[in-house]
């Protein structure tokens, strides 16, 4: 196996060269899966049959001078929130129990076009609605580099599966940060697009208004390949990193360090000390209104998911799990005067946040306040105050739900434990592309991800 | 209905469907919609400026 095909980038030159074979790394990845599963519990189903199928096509269309392009052949998860054609969509609930999709969600079709392999289906917190992974039919998934801690959530399996070598990317959904907690907690490279850019059709949804879908994966290279597939768009040309001198970044401050782990404070301003010292122009920006952000975001989303759950949560709200299953319940009581009101709020955020970029390429903040937490802790500790770790989690992610600018989290240090920190290049608008080369630019000085 | 009315009607309401544990969950989003309703973006019919209010003013 050559050296450098732990990334999907490398991965596709070997395939396209046929150094390697799909075949032989989809039974690398089963065999990861097969080791690995049993105590990570990332995936809840694992497609081996349809996995090696692909692979073997992958394999002959390549050989017969057919090549896709950068995913052909390569071992892909998804998080089981999103159709796969015969396959269940469980969304980790006993809610769904039955159910077998007819179709592929529009994204996974785009990616069976694109010729990766499909290995399998992963865990999530039931229904997306957290962002620990615990509240789930089958149960928590363990972080691969401590399993006494959460790999965050909601897409926690995808996380896992990335992170511990059983694929190369994964396929999440974000509606107030779950595929960027879980890529912080893991140190992985994770892509939430701007909104509405990636269909969400065949996605079980959470909230009608700030769903988004993704990759989580190693590189932003990986990132671009794949979000390039899900937006149905051709591989990109290549792109090289330019410059970084003179790039003028705008680092959110206030609110957004107000309540960090000393350790993610510290690796956080040595990432804006590594930019300053690269000749990125750096300066503190705040959003007027961020004291607002949470109370926005709660009174969006329990409205819209308890609408998307109302007939279920009448006649099966015993298959939910029971927190899951009152926050649900908590949607129903809030009034339509405080919802309108929520969505004055998002209007102003949004506006905010525009604002950022009149005179700056990107906004910098940390992804995740905390490192991974603990299971089963309803509250961490930060700094001298105990934070319910729900809050905590999505503290520094869900402004960009409201708002549906595009954001990307990439590893930027470690703790002393060895657990990962990750901070955000948030992106102007709906240019995703533009967000993609300011990291891919910025990348080298982040620091090492986990293959680093 | 002000956030104080609206607390106890949910908080009799999730008790009487026997949502045991609601109770917390309903208090704190009483304090999420207090800081909501007294957000100086608020629009106002009156046409004045927003005042900041008491969380249960309304």
């Amino acid at each position: 196996m050559p050296a450098d095909t732990r990334t999907i980038t490398g991965l596709a030159r070997a395939l396209m060269t046929r150094e390697v074979t799909a075949e032989a790394v989809t039974a690398q990845c089963l065999d990861r899966i097969a080791e690995r599963n049993p105590s990570v519990n990332a995936f809840i189903a694992v497609l081996v049959d349809q996995a090696r199928a692909q692979a073997r096509d992958a394999d002959r269309e390549i050989a017969a001078g057919r090549y896709r392009g950068p995913l052909h052949g390569v071992p892909i998860s998804f998080k089981d929130l999103i159709d796969v054609r015969g396959t269940p969509t469980t969304a980790a609930s006993k809610v769904r129990e039955g159910h077998v999709a007819d179709a592929d969600a529009t994204l996974v079709a785009r990616l069976r076009e694109a010729g990766a392999v499909f290995i399998g289906k992963t865990n999530l917190h039931e229904f997306a609605f957290g962002t620990t992974n615990e509240e789930s039919a089958f149960g928590p998934v363990h972080h691969p580099l401590d399993p006494t801690r959460s790999p965050g959530g909601s897409s926690g399996g995808s996380a896992a599966s990335v992170l511990d070598g059983m694929c190369y990317a994964s396929i999440g959904t974000d509606t107030g940060g779950s595929i960027r907690i879980p890529s912080a907690a893991c140190g992985l490279v994770g892509l939430k697009p701007a909104l509405g850019e990636i269909p969400t059709a065949g996605i079980v949804p959470l909230s009608g208004t700030m769903d988004h879908a993704g990759p989580l994966c190693l590189s932003v290279d990986d990132a671009e390949i794949v979000y390039d597939a899900l937006r149905g768009a051709g591989p990109s040309p290549t792109r090289k990193a330019s410059a970084p001198r003179g790039l003028k970044i705008g680092v959110l401050r206030g609110y957004f360090t107000a309540l960090l782990d000393p350790q993610v404070a510290s690796a956080f301003e040595s990432l804006c000390d590594r930019l300053r010292d690269a000749g990125v122009i750096l300066e503190d920006l705040d959003v007027p209104h961020a004291s607002d952000i949470a109370a926005v975001y709660l009174h969006i989303v329990l409205v819209e998911a308890a609408a998307l759950h109302a007939r279920t949560l009448e006649n099966r709200a015993a298959d939910y799990t029971p927190p899951v299953h009152l926050r649900l319940e908590m949607g129903r009581y809030i009034l339509g005067e405080d919802y309108a009101r929520a969505l004055r709020g998002r209007d102003v955020l949004r506006c905010e946040v525009d604002a950022l970029f009149a005179s700056h390429d990107g906004v910098l903040l940390p992804s995740l306040a905390v490192p991974a937490t603990t299971l089963g802790a309803a509250t961490v500790r930060v700094g001298t105050s105990e934070e319910p770790v729900r809050n905590i989690t999505l503290r520094l992610t869900q402004l960009f739900n409201l708002t549906g600018h595009p954001a990307i989290t990439m590893p930027c240090g470690k703790t002393i434990e060895g657990l990962p920190i990750g901070a955000q290049l948030v992106g102007p608008g709906n240019d995703t592309p533009a967000l993609l080369q300011l990291a891919r630019t910025l990348e080298p000085y982040f620091g090492p991800g986990i293959s680093g | 209905m002000t956030v104080k009315v609206w607390l106890e009607n949910a908080i009799n309401d999730a008790e009487r469907r026997g949502l045991t544990g609601m109770r917390p969950l309903l208090e704190a989003l009483a304090r999420s919609t207090s800081a909501l309703r007294t957000a100086d973006w608020n629009f106002d019919a009156t046409g004045e400026d927003h005042e900041q209010k008491a969380p249960d003013a309304r």
